[in-house]
């Protein structure tokens, strides 16, 4: 069965790993996207010509390949800014990831050289995320209140894997300075109600920061609709490169906050006892960049765009309703996460009773060449939460068909039939 | 395949049946460890007897088909024996897992424990079988010292 919505055998081409062949002549089943997706030719290609006939430093060199450099840089910025509906081009940061553009943000708040009383932190403050989160947006967090005496405070995940919302007015309160979440979770799959949670920030006064690393690549996302304040995501996980991912922020409150890293081409002016800053976004781009990957990640939105997120998102959403129908039928599998497709994304987990997750992933892998990931996905307490140490994950991606889910369920009888 | 050579029947069936799992009173030393990368973790004791024998190795644990029957091999293969040889199949079982697949394994020193010798052509699950095995050396060098 192809998708009604989209050409995969057509986008399934332009893949040029998805038609290899692994060791023993397996087919490669790639299923670990919300891992790292793979890339098309088309962000290949443009990473190469940049590499061998424009490539410079960008934003200092005065020459003919700095300024081919520091247009394509900059280009892909506004590709960037129009992809997530970013009011200004200036709202985009390129950082190295998803990590460091919630590391950035965190850096912000408690700080001595950030007087401006949003960002003001210190015992008695609360900071409130999730029990859903990737590691990437509890850690910095942690290290914040390590540094400032703050409170740190989460939501609890329910049975179902949805965002718990019953205690949301006490959880979220006029202590409260900043709530991150997930947009869609790793683990789970689910899409978390932004719209309420941003409601009762709003009512205190807090900021909402967003890790959209499992939703910018897989669902048309606006920034300026959604309303928040912060977006982070990944350049590697939308058919770009890694080593290149991007915060969007509200322009005043960027304006507001201090510098995260110091060096090269963030700076206006510099003396040996001080320095005046770049405005936004230069101001938080210390050093060379990376500049091949900004340049590819922006090939990697021309490419979503020219397929268009509606059709990425429909498709996705085909898939994870035959996945959900498909792995129904293996017996005592027991998902982890929403069982419906209402707010949630193509990620599905589970774990198969009494088989642990790197035995099925193992298996998966050695006799049908099926890559899921295996273990805690960076999310370990979320699965404390379940009283599991490790799920089976599952995630889909504009280049996946339902074939290779019915692979994916033969593999698991398979994988059965070793433990029986 | 190369997957179901990692697999082996011997190591399925400890596995499935496990020998010696639990923790058993009474013991000189307990620990702990845990393999941080998958969540794998065991729980083990040493109760030394007469002669510098080995007179029970008992343990609980969670984790994958590797960790857990290694365990169960580990058990099967300490109990009984002295210190001294115990340790060399340590070293033995050791030397294989770390041998990248390059090693040829010493079958009478290892035993069942052969059985793994699959396991070492895979980096990321060389540290499952390994698990319980460094436990238990150091248990015994914990109830050396107590």
């Amino acid at each position: 069965m192809t998708s009604t919505s989209l050409d995969v055998e057509r986008i399934r081409k332009d893949f040029p790993v998805l038609s290899r062949e692994l060791p023993g002549g397996r087919p490669l089943v790639y299923l670990d996207s919300g891992n790292s997706s793979q890339k098309p030719t088309q962000v290949i290609e443009t990473m190469r010509e940049h590499l061998a006939m424009h490539y410079s430093n960008v934003g200092r060199a005065m020459h003919v390949l700095g300024s081919e450099s520091t247009e394509a840089y900059e280009s892909a910025r506004d590709k960037l800014a129009a992809f997530v509906g970013a009011p200004s081009r200036d709202e985009v940061i390129f950082t190295k990831n998803a990590s460091e553009a919630l590391n950035l943000v965190a850096y912000s708040f408690g700080n001595r050289a950030n007087t401006d009383p949003r960002f003001t932190l210190g015992p008695g403050d609360e900071i409130v995320i999730s029990e859903m989160e990737h590691h990437s947006n509890i850690v910095p967090w942690q290290m914040l209140v390590q540094r400032t005496g703050a409170t740190l405070k989460w939501f609890g995940v329910t049975d179902e894997g949805r965002l718990d919302l019953s205690g949301l007015p006490e959880l979220v309160t006029e202590r409260t300075k900043i709530v991150s979440i997930a947009h869609q979770s790793n683990v789970l799959g689910t899409v978390n109600p932004v719209a309420e949670v941003l409601a009762r920030a709003r009512e205190v006064g807090a900021l909402v920061m967003l890790d959209a690393s499992q939703s910018v690549p897989h669902h048309p996302v606006n920034v300026a609709e959604l309303d928040v304040d912060f977006v982070a995501f990944t350049g590697h996980k939308m058919v770009g490169p890694s080593g290149i991912g991007v915060l969007w922020g509200r322009g005043e409150l960027l304006e507001a906050m201090p510098p995260f890293l110091g060096g090269g081409e963030m700076i206006e002016a510099v003396w040996m006892d001080h320095s005046t800053y770049a405005p936004v976004p230069h101001k938080f781009e210390a050093g060379t960049p990376p500049i091949v990957e900004a340049i590819g990640l922006g090939a990697a939105v021309d490419y979503l765009t020219g397929i268009g997120m509606d059709a990425v998102e429909a498709h996705e959403r085909e898939l994870t309703a035959y996945a959900l129908d498909a792995l129904r039928e293996v017996p005592s599998l027991h998902l982890i996460g929403p069982d419906s497709l209402d707010l949630r994304g193509g990620t599905l987990s589970f774990t198969l009773a009494g088989i642990h997750p790197h035995d099925v992933g193992q298996i998966l892998d050695d006799r049908f060449g099926i890559a899921v990931r295996v273990g805690h996905h960076c999310a370990r307490p979320l699965h404390l939460r379940f009283g599991i140490p490790a799920t089976t994950r599952a995630s889909f991606y504009l280049y996946n068909t339902t074939a290779e889910i019915d692979a994916l369920v033969r593999g698991l009888h398979h994988v059965q039939k070793v433990f029986a | 395949m190369i997957g179901e050579s990692m697999y082996q029947e011997l190591i399925l069936e400890h596995y499935k049946h496990p020998q010696g799992r639990g923790l058993r009173e009474p013991y000189d030393a307990e620990v702990h460890h845990v393999n941080p990368t998958c969540g794998d973790e065991i729980t083990l004791r040493v109760k030394m007897g007469d002669a510098g024998k080995i007179e029970d190795v008992s343990y609980d644990g969670q984790g994958c088909s590797i960790s857990q029957a290694a365990a169960s091999v580990l058990h099967e293969l300490t109990t009984g024996s002295t210190v001294e040889e115990s340790l060399s199949v340590v070293a033995e079982f050791t030397r294989l897992m770390q041998g990248r697949g390059q090693v040829e394994a010493d079958e009478d020193v290892l035993g069942d424990a052969v059985a793994f010798a699959g396991v070492a052509k895979f980096p990321a699950r060389v540290k499952c079988a390994l698990l319980s095995w460094m436990a238990y050396k150091d248990a015994v060098v914990r109830s050396a010292a107590g």
